[in-house]
Order: C-alpha cells, then structure tokens, then sequence
C-alpha cells in the first residue's frame, strides 16, 4: 500500500471505483439540470442566480467539477497509455492536459464564487 | 456458381508489404462449404497460400481467422452465413504476421502463462484418494473450462491490441477465472495478488467483442467482471 501512495503507478481497484463514483455525481448533476430547464417555465437570470445562490448547489456544482477532474484525469491516463506508446510523449501530454482539467475546476470556482 | 474470396497474402521474406489477393471458385449450383473447405480448395489452385489448421471440426482452434471483419473458426463457419458478396479473409487482427493467414501467437500464449493455469494446491488437507468437487463446485466451471485458445477473443480486443504486454486478454482471463473459482484451488490470493494491477484486468472496459466472437459460445466479460468483483471485495 505504500508503495501504491509512494509511486505515480495507478491502482487498478483505486481508478475502478473512482471512475463509477465520480460518474455517480456526474450523472446526478446532469439529471439534476435537465430537470431544472424542464421544470422552469421561463429561465431569466433571476433564476439562474437563485438556482446558483444556494450553499446545496455550490457545494454540489463543485463536487461535480472535482468529479469531472478526477474522471478525465484516470479516463485521459488510459487512452494516451493506449495510443501514446512513447513514454516521454506520453509525460508531457499527460501534464499538460491535467493542467487544462485543473483549470476548468479552477474556472468554474471563480464563477461560484462570483455568484 | 461462384465464389469470391479476398484473401491477405504476405509473405515478410519476399514481399515488401501485405497485399490482398482475389481467387474464385467453381462450386455446385446451391452448395454450401464452410470456409475452412473453401480455403483448402483455393491451397489447391494456389500452394503457396499458408493456414493453420487441424481437427476441422472446431475443437483445436488452429484455424481462428478474421473473415468479412468478424473473427471465428474458418472450419465451423459455413460460407453463406458471411452474406452473398466477395469474402474478405486476413489473419487475427493485432498479432504479428508469420506468412498469410498464420500468425504468431507468442504474445497470447505469454499472457496465457501468466495466470497459471494449472491447478494449484497446498496440500494442507489431502484426500484420502482423489480431490473431489460436489456437483455445484463443479458447476462453476461450466462456461469456462470449454475455452480451446484458438485467440478469436484476445485479437478482437482493443485493449489487447495496445497493451498485448500488459494486459492479459479475455482468454487469459476466463481462465484465471476458472481456477479462482474452482474449489480445489488454493491459491486464490496468490492469483488475485498477481492480477492486481492497472493493466492486467482493468484495461478491460466490457465492449464485449470477446462475447460476440467466441466459437464456443463463452462470456469472458462476466469472469472478467467476476474477477473485477474479487480484487474490488478485498480492497474495500
């Protein structure tokens, strides 16, 4: 187990289960939404911002957020070990589009925040 | 009337890349062949072409190949269950070409070993004679012992395709699965410590093109996912 928490290599079980759970969220979110735009006959800004002004929805619109990190970031792991057989390449892909998933977390912070 | 084939010629010692050669043949008007029969009747009028196979009666698995896209036996797949045009004929997708239609199966067999498949007991608590199952320890094999490596289910796998070192396969797999079952087995944490990586079981993502092409009507997805449900129940 230390070796697992000491080194970069993944953990089979570890990215099984956090790919269902963070879909869980994901999904949740998603059905969440739709329902939201079915539901409300006219969306106007007031009620986007209503919608958005709650602790609850803060809280879960983040939650999903860091879900979608943690989801791209072990999704984006097994796709470039499948196509990306240089090891190198496969590194510095790797970084950067972790850093691209960070920044949409990070973006979508400022935006709650703003609320 | 005729029948068109489409067949990958490539000879690694003469050619310079793979190519696809027609051949024809005259059959009786209405008759069927399997195509294990067509490709033997095509050696005739053209030796050079190279295949395996043995038993033609779908029980050795030598003659595993991809006809109209879809992996199977040639000798159990009749030549009109593959629609009325020209069949295509290429070797299993993914393993290097030996010549043709014969492929090297090095990888497969590799992966196959790691799982060892074989029976594993401490002898802790031997029988007076021999190890015996109850009936319903031996029904958990059902499903799983019938495999016969012929590799139309590894080389249909994407997964397998671009991690053939890494990731054992469909067929490695229900054969892990069908000693970790088995009551007589007792070295189940051994095995499961084995396949307890990223790779070995969870580089399969249950596309299931395994189920769709076993010759022998298996499921490697249900043991892999089988598999999956063990290393998940001791993790947590």
């Amino acid at each position: 187990m230390v070796t697992n928490q000491a080194s970069i290599k993944r953990d089979g079980v570890q990215d099984y289960v956090s790919l269902r759970a963070t879909a869980a969220i994901i999904a949740a979110f998603t059905l969440f939404m739709t329902w939201f735009f079915i539901s409300t006959e006219s969306l106007t800004y007031e009620v986007w911002h209503g919608l958005f002004s709650g602790i609850a929805m803060k809280v879960f619109t983040l939650a999903t957020l860091v879900a979608i990190m943690i989801h791209v970031r072990i999704g984006l792991w097994q796709v470039l070990t499948d196509y990306v057989k240089s090891s190198v390449v496969r590194g510095i892909v790797q970084y950067v589009l972790n850093i691209i998933a960070f920044v949409y977390v990070a973006v979508g912070l400022f935006v709650l925040w703003g609320v | 009337m005729k029948l068109h084939f489409s067949i990958y010629r490539y000879n690694p010692e003469v050619d310079d890349k793979p190519r696809m050669q027609d051949y024809t043949l005259d059959v009786e008007e209405g008759q069927d062949m399997m195509v294990l029969d067509a490709l033997l009747a095509i050696k005739e009028q053209d030796p050079t072409l190279s295949l395996r196979r043995s038993c033609r009666e779908g029980v050795c698995g030598s003659d595993g190949v991809n006809m109209n896209g879809k992996n199977g036996l040639a000798c159990i797949t009749p030549v009109s269950s593959l629609g009325k045009g020209k069949v295509v004929i290429r070797p299993l997708p993914g393993l290097p070409v030996v010549r043709d239609l014969v492929v090297d199966m090095t990888q497969f067999y590799d992966q196959y070993e790691k799982v060892k498949p074989y029976l594993i007991n401490d002898g802790k608590n031997p029988p007076a004679r021999e190890h015996l199952q109850s009936p319903e320890d031996r029904a958990h094999l059902d499903g799983l012992y019938e495999c016969i490596l012929c590799a139309c289910c590894s080389t249909s796998c994407p997964s397998f395709w671009w991690n053939p070192d890494k990731f054992v396969g469909p067929a490695g797999l229900l054969h892990a699965y069908r000693f970790l079952i088995d009551s007589r087995d007792t070295a189940t944490e051994e095995r499961l410590n084995d396949l307890d990586d990223a790779f070995s079981v969870f580089r399969c993502h249950g596309i299931m093109n395994c189920v769709s092409v076993c010759p022998k009507g298996l499921n490697p997805t249900k043991a892999i996912g089988h598999i999956k449900s063990m290393l998940l129940q001791r993790a947590v």
